[in-house]
């Protein structure tokens, strides 16, 4: 089983990143990006174990180290 | 005095602060990151570097090392703490410190000295600087647009120009409020950006990161006493 994690960084905190991408945006003319975030995606694949546990693990391994709770926020979401 | 520097997989400033050191007349010692015990160290050192290769943030795996449950109980019995750069990164990620490091605001590595003010003198960094004394020290990264944690943050250092002023004109990185360097509520563990190892001999332009050291040594020296 696929547990895809999404860490976004915060609203309050600077994205660098997606700011960047959104001038460059608005130099090739779209002009109707308002703003831009980047988040990151993390693809865990995880044999053996039933839907409960693999989100309870990815949970698990987000409040450790994939996720610095200071700045970000995480989602989880279970594929195929 | 004998000050332990820490070295990760990717540490690459810890010959500049032993040399810095030795330059003070204090004993220097490598520390691998497997090590479980800081004995016999009067202080430590996690210098700049790319620990663990930076990879997922800089410093979180780092975090994750054998040495750091030594340096976390090292920094709660009081014994000073400093983390220069990615050393900085580090300890943000293990707690140590508060806030976070992210890119910087214009996503260019930065390398060229910096101004920076001292904002406090009640800790490990800078007790032996004067307040509002401006420092000339190189800055050397990607990362060290500083981000606060919910509560405010005890700031020891920030950007300035030459002549002090904090604006955003001196903020080379997008910091939060200007922030160089920050300490904890004890004062013995701080962190800062700059490289102070880099500004300590007549041929690299500026000396001002001795006054930085001293401080470091100063209180190694009391709590050995």
């Amino acid at each position: 089983m696929k547990a895809i994690v999404t860490i976004r960084r915060r609203e309050n905190i600077a994205d660098p990143e997606g700011s960047t991408i959104r001038r460059a945006l608005g130099d090739l003319g779209f002009a109707d990006v308002q703003a831009v975030r980047v988040n990151r995606t993390i693809e865990l694949d995880l044999q053996g174990l039933d839907r409960d546990e693999v989100i309870s693990q990815a949970r698990e391994m987000c409040d450790r180290l994939l996720v610095n709770p200071v700045m970000e926020d995480f989602d989880i979401e279970i594929v195929a | 005095m004998n000050v332990g520097i820490v070295v990760f997989p990717g540490t690459n400033c810890e010959h500049d602060v032993a040399h810095a050191f030795g330059l003070l007349g204090a004993q220097t010692e490598f520390v691998w990151h497997r090590e479980t015990t800081l004995d016999g160290l009067d202080g430590v050192v996690l210098p700049g570097g790319f620990a663990h290769g930076d990879y997922l943030r800089a410093g979180a795996i780092a975090r994750f090392s054998p040495v750091m449950d030594a340096v976390a109980d090292a920094a709660d019995s009081g014994v000073p703490v400093l983390g220069i750069c990615n050393g900085f990164q580090v300890l943000c990620e293990a707690g140590l410190l508060p806030g976070a490091l992210i890119a910087n605001r214009d996503l260019r590595f930065i390398c060229r000295p910096v101004h920076v003010r001292v904002e406090a003198t009640d800790s490990v960094l800078t007790r032996a600087a004067k307040p509002g004394q401006v420092l000339r020290i190189p800055l050397n990264s990607y990362e060290g647009n500083y981000v606060r944690a919910e509560e405010a943050p005890r700031t020891i250092l920030r950007y300035c120009g030459p002549d002090g002023t904090i604006g955003e004109a001196s903020n080379p990185n997008g910091s939060f409020d200007s922030i160089a360097g920050v300490t904890n509520a004890a004062g013995n563990v701080a962190g800062l950006m700059p490289h102070p190892e880099r500004a300590f001999e007549d041929f690299m332009t500026s000396t001002d990161g001795r006054v930085l050291f001293e401080s470091f040594l100063s209180l190694a020296e009391a709590a050995h006493d």
